[in-house]
């Protein structure tokens, strides 16, 4: 009888929900579709600074003893820039060195080499900290980029010129080959699955569009009822408070759901983009990141009555974190201090396992902690929200 | 008879404004009780502290003999109630914003069937609820306050900005109520009629405070000799501002309708005073009659305003 009486409050409050967001297509569109049309802009503006910094994965597959870089190795790679006195070349320590441009009109460009084996690089590839590897062969310079990633074709062009590719490696003979002459500098397109931008950016927006989703659903379908004095007219009944949360974050997950996957899976039926890794990992990490963004929602949206003071504080939550949290661009252009705390972001750990889990083939051992911190942070605020929510 | 309302000495105040300043009220089962006053009178914030959606600062409230602390969910089963303004779910259909309430009292479709009878909206069940008009709407609260057959009902003016005829439709509604059940009633309204047409018991407050308070006869026998001198003038009308200040009596002064009035408690005495009065001034009476007093006036006299101001 009492447990009847629950799930059939349950089940009114959720129909009700649902069926609110279902009959209101242009509250979709606007809470949902226009934030990330509106964000995809303001990502693209944001790539563009003073200072232009390419990250470049630097592979010596030439066979030495240490892929380590010594500095004569550079110098004779990078001859024109050792005499020009706009081009600063510097070794910054045991796997990395930076090549900087100066442009007084176009601002510097840096060229930030990180040295690795051919795996290590292709690992920081699909996690987007560099976007092309320069591979050194016993042939010469061969160029690893996605030729739609505008970004890799840019570091490409510019660096390209810079390359001395006459000079021999140290301490060892080139054969030139013949049949190849123009081999000198070849660009090999990268085109395997998961190492493209639109791999690198599907994760970042199913993340975005789940935290988008939960804070403006979520708050939108509180704060309207407050302002209606709709709340206050129901809590004057014996509704069980907590129903009503939890039916509208149901609701809100279950949509995520809905759109993740369609967003996926045109994903795949025009660029191919595929799950590499747990789909168990990939159902836990999605979750959790629904239970911290309804969390976060519920406590943003707590107390006031107000829409317009409401999608202030919402978009105070949202968007620095679509800015910093590595949707668009990796967040490793970030300053180095930030990178720590830019990495615990809800979004950020949401976006990262995500995209762990399509592109680097992680599963459950890898994603497990971010999912629980994830569902901690909802958890938390959620506690926290419900402490101080205002139904009156 | 039991009490089923007690409040005891409530106050309320929000920063410097006194909204309820000391009221008691017993309400009888079966009794329909009505709160007049005029805007910002504190109506509101006494019914719901009473619903147990505000708390008083001090002062005592019970209902059905129980406090509202540790007692919520009786309380809320026993209560039905309408806002002052509720706006419901946008698009969800009355049909389906009903089924939700009944659903928080463990109530099925049956219920429901038979609360669209009671206010007549069965020809709606599929509207969405935006789409209602303003007397359908009120229907529709009126229907979700009734729903679990409440030994107290709470309207805060359930029929202001309806026209004459939605306001009838639900004064049949409240009275069938009456007949049928012993349900207790506490509507507030600004409407003199309603009051008189649904209520035994009429309580009159402004600032926070209770003016009068009895039935409608024992309010208007209340000092049987008063009566009411309605006037108006020749042309030119006189500023309002000139009686206040100098007539021996409090006058009323309808600027718009060009009309005045005043109470007399010993009209032999004061008349002929306020006469002279008016020849001083050399004010030339136009109209002049003598009636009953009503509850408007009272409302007037002790206010300062009317009712529908
Ligand atoms: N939440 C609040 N904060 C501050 N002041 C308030 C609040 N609620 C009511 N008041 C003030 O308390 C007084 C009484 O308000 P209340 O709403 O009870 O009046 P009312 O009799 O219902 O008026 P109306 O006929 O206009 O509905 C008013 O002066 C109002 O401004
Ligand atoms: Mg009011």
């Amino acid at each position: 009888m009492n447990k009847r009486f629950h799930m059939q409050q349950f089940l009114h409050l959720t129909l009700a929900h649902l069926k609110e967001v279902t009959r209101q297509p242009a509250v979709l569109f606007w809470g949902i579709i226009f934030p990330i049309l509106l964000s995809i802009g303001l990502g693209m503006a944001f790539t563009r600074s003073a200072e232009t910094i390419h990250h470049i994965g630097f592979v010596r597959s030439d066979a030495f003893d240490s892929p380590s870089p010594a500095a004569p190795d550079i110098e004779a790679l990078f001859t024109r820039s050792v005499h020009d006195p706009h081009h600063t070349l510097s070794i910054r320590d045991e796997t990395s060195f930076t090549l900087t441009v100066h442009d007084d009109t176009l601002g510097d460009t840096a060229y930030l080499f990180e040295t690795g084996s051919w795996d290590e690089s292709i690992l920081k590839l699909k996690q987007g900290r560099i976007h092309m590897i320069m591979e050194m062969t016993g042939a010469g310079v061969v160029y690893h980029f996605d030729p739609l990633n505008p970004d890799a074709r840019l570091a490409w062009h510019s660096l390209s010129p810079l390359v001395d590719v006459d000079a021999p490696p140290a301490g060892k003979e080139v054969k030139t080959d013949a049949t190849m002459p123009d081999a000198d500098a070849r660009v090999s397109p990268l085109e395997m699955p998961g190492t493209r931008y639109i791999d690198f950016l599907i994760p970042g927006l199913v993340s975005m569009t789940v935290m988008m989703s939960c804070m403006w659903g979520i708050s939108y379908g509180m704060i309207d009822k407050r302002s209606k004095k709709l709340l206050r007219r129901m809590v004057a009944t014996p509704m069980v408070k907590s129903h009503f949360l939890a039916a509208l974050m149901l609701v809100r997950i279950f949509i995520n759901i809905v759109e993740s996957a369609l967003l996926v899976f045109f994903a795949w039926l025009i660029f191919d983009v595929a799950v590499q890794g747990s789909t168990g990992a990939l159902a836990l990490v999605f979750i959790a990141g629904n239970i911290a963004f309804c969390g976060i929602a519920v406590f943003v949206s707590s107390r006031t009555a107000n829409t317009e003071v409401g999608n202030g504080m919402i978009n105070a939550v949202v968007m620095p974190m679509t800015l910093l949290s590595g949707v668009f661009f990796s967040y490793h252009n970030f300053p180095e201090w930030s990178i720590p705390v830019i990495g615990k972001l809800p979004l950020a750990l949401l976006v990262d396992g995500i995209r762990a889990i399509f592109t680097e083939g992680a599963g459950l051992a890898e994603t497990a902690p971010a999912a629980m911190l994830l569902f901690l942070t909802g958890a938390v605020f959620f506690a926290a929200g419900l402490k101080i929510f205002k139904w009156h | 008879m039991k009490p089923v309302i007690q409040l005891k000495s409530v106050h309320k105040a929000f920063q410097s404004v006194r909204a309820v300043n000391g009221i008691d009220l017993t309400v009888f089962e079966g009794q329909f009780t009505a709160i007049l006053g005029p805007n910002g009178a504190g109506k509101t914030t006494l019914v719901e502290m009473i619903e147990g959606i505000q708390r008083p600062d001090s002062g005592e409230i019970r209902i059905l003999g129980l406090e509202w602390k540790g007692n919520e969910k009786t309380l809320h089963h026993a209560i039905g109630l309408s806002l002052q303004e509720t706006r419901f779910i946008d698009r969800l259909t009355v049909w389906e914003t009903l089924r939700l309430f009944a659903s928080f009292y463990d109530l099925g479709k049956d219920r429901v069937s038979e609360i669209l009878e009671t206010v007549n909206l069965q020809g709606k069940t599929g509207a969405y609820t935006m789409n209602l008009s303003g007397g359908q709407r009120q229907r529709l609260a009126l229907a979700l306050a009734l729903i679990n057959r409440p030994k107290v009902l709470l309207l805060d003016e359930p029929t202001t900005g309806l026209d004459p005829n939605a306001r009838r439709d639900i004064w049949s509604i409240l009275l069938d109520l009456k007949h049928r059940s012993n349900t207790s009633l506490v509507l507030t309204t600004h409407y003199m009629e309603e009051a008189e047409q649904l209520c035994d018991n009429i309580m009159i407050i402004d600032k926070g405070l209770v003016l009068r308070e009895g039935t409608m006869d024992q309010l208007l026998s209340e000092d049987a000799a008063e009566k009411i001198i309605a006037f108006s003038f020749e042309t030119p009308h006189p500023p309002c501002g000139d009686f206040d200040k100098k007539c021996p009596f409090p006058v009323y002064w309808d600027e718009k309708n060009g009309k005045g009035t005043i109470l007399l408690s010993n009209i032999e005495g004061q008349l002929p005073q306020f006469l002279d009065f008016l020849n001083t001034r050399g004010f030339r009476i136009k109209n002049m009659e003598c009636r009953r007093k009503t509850l408007d006036d009272l409302f007037t006299a002790l206010t300062g305003r009317r009712l529908d101001e």
